[in-house]
């Protein structure tokens, strides 16, 4: 599996408290670039000269934040209320466990019993609000001595390699970027490349806004995680993407149109190296390409994606070979742009 | 320049939103012995000025027309899409779409899908192939594809046509490029990309030219259709729609008040346009960088992001001499 993407993943950054994802990051990354800088929103911005500068340079970017939850509200009986940070389907949160704020302590997600439950009660899905986390604390004074209001809440998930060429984590979402752009960083590169390490783009691409705002690039390439709901009986079109049939290639979005040249640059290169790809089949989601786009006067913007199960859960699992066949595409765009193969 | 021979030259082009390439190569040509400077961004927003050391007077039309985009090519060769812009099932069943190549399909609905409940998920494209194999050498997944309709003039002075929206204003932003008399004004006419996904193109066209004024030329809701439920304030054929509001902006009252001053004194027919939903390009531009004031000329259409829309020549022409009136006025 792709180095790094283990650690990354084990590590909790619920938008706005990526901190120790970033912190990860520096600490790996410093020994190897040229400059690095972290903005006033928490963007992390890496600096790395290559053999060449592209006329208005060339940035790739990849969120550090994952979606978790933050603490609502201490009940007298020493439960915690919650509200999810990013979207998260209620129906793949009871019956977690999590770690809630600094000190990362334990708790458990849960709901009234079922034999409290009316009929009516039963055919829905509960919402989120009406959860709880069970701490153990036996009531508001001792819970609070532990858990404040505001604490960032994070799901508890190992990482397993299984099955076929499987990874199981929390956070692939996009994590699985991050160590795509950190395995770049470590290499020799064909030309400079400014890497922002993204924060807060699950609760609406807040982070890239400013961050392309500075950086100011010519090009972009985001590497993202993306959904897929590849199980026997959905129809091609629903599935949006499938696994191990190789990297998304960013085509448009709910919330972008990548630019054609790139994209159909992209296309080409994957061709000629015989990686397979894909396009999302459904047209929905978005990514930091959204904000990075309309910044200034307007960035060209591409975007790789690994197809990722499960995703904004706590179990997402992605294929091993679309993730190195990810970082694979996402070389030979950056040798491409420094060739001046983006044209226009 | 006549209209309908602009607008057919505009129709020709293949220009959904993200791929208005063919629609910004041909006002490019239309333009160019009007034009002092031209330019083209990163996003694909097209730049036409006359160059002044007066006010920055900015007006923008998009180049964009609502579409589909390919998704998935089935083994019977029919083709599922998802939408560019807002296209609704009801508006496309039944019609035909052409893609860039010249492939052209129609678009219909599963067997058992119902009418009343239809979803573009039901939905597909049938280029008339065999098979899958066939159909991947015309259509490829992330193939966008348009209307493809013609357009013709009624005997009551009606423009009929697909890509109204906003092709009639981009033929009528050049119109007024024609007629622009000189003028101290740096005056900038933006065909702008990508308004009908969400105004992204106008967004960085605002920060690049950061204008005095703006003033966006769309077309809006005509409320004299049967049982029409007052959507919007405008009807066709009774002249140049001055925008007060719409779904994303409310227009700078003393612009509008210009607008209307201009509009009496020149004779040129107006009508005040209020527009409860949608949105125009203003909405982007009046809060770019330090906020620009801000309002539109509209023209009226029935049918709008239906195969054939239905404007009045008159408006049009009105709308084109407003343009160029605002574009000459002494600020």
């Amino acid at each position: 599996m792709l180095k790094y993407l283990k650690e990354l993943c084990l590590m909790d950054g619920v938008s706005s408290f990526e901190d120790n994802v970033r912190d990860y990051i520096i600490n790996e990354l410093s020994p190897v670039v040229d400059d690095m800088r972290i903005d006033a929103l928490g963007n992390l911005i890496v600096f790395k000269k290559g053999a060449k500068r592209v006329k208005g340079g060339l940035m790739l970017a990849a969120h550090m934040d994952e979606v978790g939850f933050i603490v609502r509200k201490i009940e007298d009986d020493g439960y915690i209320r919650f509200s999810a940070v990013g979207g998260i389907d209620a129906r793949v949160v009871l019956g977690r466990r999590v770690f809630i704020g600094k000190d990362m302590v334990p708790g458990v997600t849960g709901l009234k019993a079922i034999h409290l439950v009316s009929a009516e009660e039963v055919k829905r899905v509960p919402k989120i609000k009406e959860m709880y986390i069970d701490i153990a604390a036996p009531d508001k004074a001792s819970a609070e001595k532990k858990v404040s209001l505001g604490d960032k809440i994070v799901f508890d998930s190992d990482y397993l390699e299984f099955g076929e060429d499987k990874v199981k984590a929390k956070a692939l979402d996009d994590r699985v970027g991050c160590a795509v752009m950190m395995n770049l960083a470590k290499q020799d590169l064909p030309c400079d490349v400014t890497f922002v390490f993204t924060c807060q783009e699950e609760v609406g691409c807040r982070g890239a806004f400013g961050a392309a705002f500075s950086v100011n690039p010519a090009y972009a390439l985001v590497l993202e995680g993306t959904t897929s709901a590849d199980i026997s009986n959905v129809p091609a079109e629903k599935k949006v993407t499938r696994l191990g049939a190789g990297p998304v290639i960013g085509c448009m979005d709910g919330s972008t149109i990548y630019d054609e040249g790139l994209f159909r640059m992209t296309a080409a290169l994957a061709d000629e190296a015989g990686i397979a790809w894909q396009i999302k089949q459904y047209i929905a989601g978005g990514t930091d390409a959204s904000a990075i786009q309309r910044t200034r006067e307007g960035v060209r913007v591409a975007n790789i994606s690994v197809p990722v199960r499960y995703l904004h859960s706590a179990s997402t699992v992605a294929c091993g070979k679309d993730i190195k066949d990810t970082l694979k595409l996402a070389q030979l765009f950056v040798r491409a742009i420094a060739e001046g193969k983006a044209g226009k | 320049m006549d209209i309908l021979k602009t607008l057919n030259t505009l129709n020709a082009c293949f220009g959904p939103s993200g791929r208005e390439d063919e629609v910004r190569e041909a006002i490019k040509k239309l333009a160019k012995p009007f034009a002092d400077e031209m330019k083209t961004d990163a996003m694909g927003n097209l730049y036409v000025r006359k160059k002044g050391n007066g006010a920055k007077v900015m007006f923008s039309a998009h180049m964009d027309s609502i579409g589909v985009i390919a998704t998935v090519v089935e083994d019977e060769g029919f083709i599922r899409f998802g939408r560019v812009g807002g296209i609704s099932p009801a508006t496309l069943l039944s019609s035909t779409v052409r893609f860039a190549n010249g492939t052209r399909g129609v678009v219909q609905k599963n067997e058992d899908a119902k009418l009343d409940k239809l979803t573009l998920q039901e939905m597909y494209i049938d280029i008339g192939v065999a098979n899958k194999e066939e159909a991947l050498k015309h259509v490829q997944p992330g193939d966008m594809a348009v209307y493809d309709a013609p357009s013709f003039l009624t005997p009551g002075g009606m423009i009929v046509s697909p890509y109204l929206d906003d092709r009639i204003c981009c033929v009528a932003q050049l119109m007024a490029l024609e007629k622009l008399k000189k003028t101290d004004n740096d005056v900038w006419f933006v065909f702008t990309v990508q308004e009908e996904v969400g105004l992204r193109g106008a967004k960085t066209a605002g920060y690049i030219v950061d204008p005095d004024y703006f003033v966006v030329c769309d077309v809006t809701w005509s409320d004299d259709t049967p049982k029409a439920e007052h959507f919007a304030s405008s009807v066709t054929g009774k002249g140049a729609a001055i925008k007060i509001m719409d779904g994303s902006v409310i227009a700078h009252p003393q612009v509008v008040k210009l607008l209307n001053d201009i509009a009496k004194q020149k004779k040129i027919k107006v009508q005040q346009d209020v527009l409860k939903g949608g949105g125009t390009d203003a909405g982007a531009i009046h809060v770019s960088r330090a906020g620009v004031p801000s309002s539109g000329v509209s023209v009226p259409i029935r049918y709008c992001h239906y195969a054939q829309e239905m404007a009045a020549l008159s408006d049009v022409e009105d709308t084109a001499k407003l343009l160029a009136a605002f574009a000459e006025n002494k600020f």
